[in-house]
């Protein structure tokens, strides 16, 4: 065995297994990729003792042959968990020194199936952004380049996006609010799935907009996204919308018949202007799940156009709420007071310091949208309109469609700097065909299909029903087995 | 809808953000950016639509109204910039 950090997690649990290579040796040979991809800028705490203690234990449990899938796989852990004793900032200043004095729900069954954390990964700042630019250890940098310049992983999942692409961890977990853990799995060329609302837990996972964030695999392929699922879902009495429900075995349902399948092309997804390559990659993509069986039908989701400004008043609503928790008190960064400041002064200049810039804003939006006079003409319209998005989707689910396939992304990765000059509005475009989905609590998957005319990745979104996974997965299966997406980026760093 | 210069400063004030006053004509002509982006809100017929409230149409779990956890006031604390004899150390608050 060569090159261990290339392995997936179905690849590396079978070779374990056998005896054929370690935990211990797995860990170390990412532990070593790491050290050398200072430049990705992905890894922003490591925990390399953690991570061999883990390992050690993992390799006696499969010696002992009761090992689930997760035992020993070497994972990443989006800054945006909690982890016991380790630096859990969500990408922010204002929670700076913070070391949790509990585990998230998600890293706990991680840990608890054996799987292993070579340390945490960088992300947008509270996971507000598309392009991992509001970070405050700096942008991570996507593995994919094809000139000069650094190119973007997408955001805020960007730093998990970039280590899974470049072969630093087997896998990695994500959080997607409103696309950031499958437009970051589009840029550089992985598979991303966000569960339904529920599925998750969110115990532990810093709280962005609660009733759209779901925390994720993101992972080599489509049957290590079922593996990691599996290990990271199921019911949680810490969290009060945690489904109680059955999980089903994820991984034995890909069995890549999707025969009889019926597939929605919605057509408000065909936006003005979509780049020829998108739309001939979403071409492609129907004509595969045709080829293999599938029923192709043109469907209607009407409301699609309004999501983006429904989103941008719920997401910050909800925002403003879950950050008034971070005012200088209990963790994290207190501002330097000058004489005679009260504790006024002390949330203000706390809060100045320890946000960012987009932060800060979004935090201010969803104040306003929720001051006395505006609640009802923004907030409560806001959400009358999120009920018509879901609406939609019930009715064409109604209507016997089993999955939806649309682009996930209206391009390939962008250059990091290139949308600083730009209006707000035009980097929440990046999540145009993913937000829908968070609107409307569903589960959905990117999964690679191909490149643009540069060679960049591209992917597609494949939407299921609610608590359907296992059949989302399935089909998702099937058109990455017909689309062979291969490519991996040429190491630069 | 326009944000003018006082809006945005009385938005900050009410997220507890301190915003310089140069900095504020910059805001508030971010924020009316994005309230543009958002009115196109008014265009939707939400005529007898009920704001929803939950994405999944499941009850909340009830459970016995006890303790069920507790007794950590040194892990509580563990992380405040200032605490005292098991409290969290604010300025002064009342004169």
């Amino acid at each position: 065995m060569t090159d261990l950090t290339k392995l997936t997690i179905a690849q590396a649990r079978d070779a374990m297994r056998k005896g054929d290579t370690s935990s211990a040796e797995i860990t170390a040979t990412c532990l070593t990729a790491i050290e050398d991809a200072g430049a990705l800028n992905a890894f922003v705490h490591k925990t390399p003792e953690i991570a061999t203690e883990q390992a050690a234990a993992a390799d006696a449990r499969i010696k002992a042959g009761d090992a689930p899938a997760m035992c020993g796989i070497p994972l990443g852990i989006k800054d945006l968990f909690c982890t016991k004793g380790v630096p859990s900032q969500a990408a922010s200043r204002i929670l700076e020194g913070f070391k949790p004095e509990y585990e998230s729900t998600v890293t706990t069954q991680l840990f608890d199936a054996g799987a292993v954390m070579l340390g945490k990964l960088n992300m947008d700042e509270f996971a507000m952004g598309s392009s991992n630019e509001t970070s405050v250890y700096g942008d991570a940098v996507n593995p994919w380049k094809v000139d000069d310049r650094n190119l973007t992983p997408g955001g805020s999942s960007g730093g998990s996006a970039s280590a899974v692409a470049a072969d630093l961890c087997l896998a990695a977990t994500g959080t997607d609010t409103g696309g950031s853990i499958r437009q970051p799995a589009a840029f550089t060329g992985i598979t991303g799935l966000k569960p339904t609302y529920g599925r998750v837990s969110r115990w532990g996972v810093v709280a962005f907009a609660s009733s759209l964030d779901q925390a994720g695999p993101m992972t080599k392929d489509v049957r290590d996204a079922a593996i990691m699922l599996q290990a990271m879902c199921g019911h949680d009495p810490k969290d009060s919308t945690s489904a109680d429900l059955a999980v089903p075995d994820f991984e034995a349902a890909l069995t890549g018949d999707i025969k009889g399948k019926v597939i929605g092309i919605p057509k408000e997804y065909r936006m003005d202007g979509m780049p020829a390559e998108i739309a001939k990659l979403w071409e492609d993509g129907t004509a595969m799940l045709k080829d293999a069986g599938a029923v192709i039908k043109d469907i209607s989701l009407p409301h699609t156009k309004y999501a983006l400004p429904a989103y941008y008043v719920i997401a910050p609503a909800e925002a403003s709420s879950n950050l008034a928790r971070y005012d200088g008190v209990r963790f994290g960064h207190r501002a330097k007071l000058d004489a005679g400041d009260g504790i006024t002064e002390m949330y203000e200049k706390t809060r100045a310091e320890g946000f960012g810039h987009e932060v800060q804003r979004r935090v201010m939006v969803g104040t306003y949208v929720l001051s006395a006079g505006f609640y009802d003409a923004y907030y409560n319209r806001a959400r009358r309109v999120r009920a018509l998005i879901k609406r939609d989707f019930d009715n064409v689910f109604a209507d016997g469609v089993d999955a939806i396939l649309t682009p996930t992304t209206p391009s390939a990765a962008f250059g990091l700097g290139e949308m600083t000059d730009a209006d707000p509005i035009q980097m929440y475009l990046n999540d145009v065909f993913t937000v829908t989905v968070n609107l409307a609590g569903l589960p959905g998957i990117a999964v690679p299909t191909g490149t643009d005319a540069s060679g960049l990745p591209l992917g597609l979104q494949l939407i299921g029903r609610p608590w359907e996974e296992a059949d989302l997965l399935n089909v998702a299966y099937s058109l990455e087995q017909t689309a062979g997406f291969v490519a991996k980026p040429t190491k630069w760093w | 809808m326009s944000i003018d210069t006082e809006t945005a400063r009385r938005v900050a004030k009410l997220a507890r953000i301190k915003v310089e006053d140069d900095a504020l004509p910059a805001l508030a002509a971010e924020f009316s950016a994005i309230l543009g982006f958002i009115e196109q809100l008014n265009e939707v017929d939400v005529e007898g639509v009920e704001p929803m409230t939950s994405v999944t149409p499941q009850r909340l779990k009830r459970r016995e109204d006890v303790v069920t956890d507790g007794d950590q006031q040194e892990a509580v604390l563990k992380n405040a910039p200032d605490a005292r004899e098991g409290f969290f150390a604010v300025p002064k608050v009342v004169e």
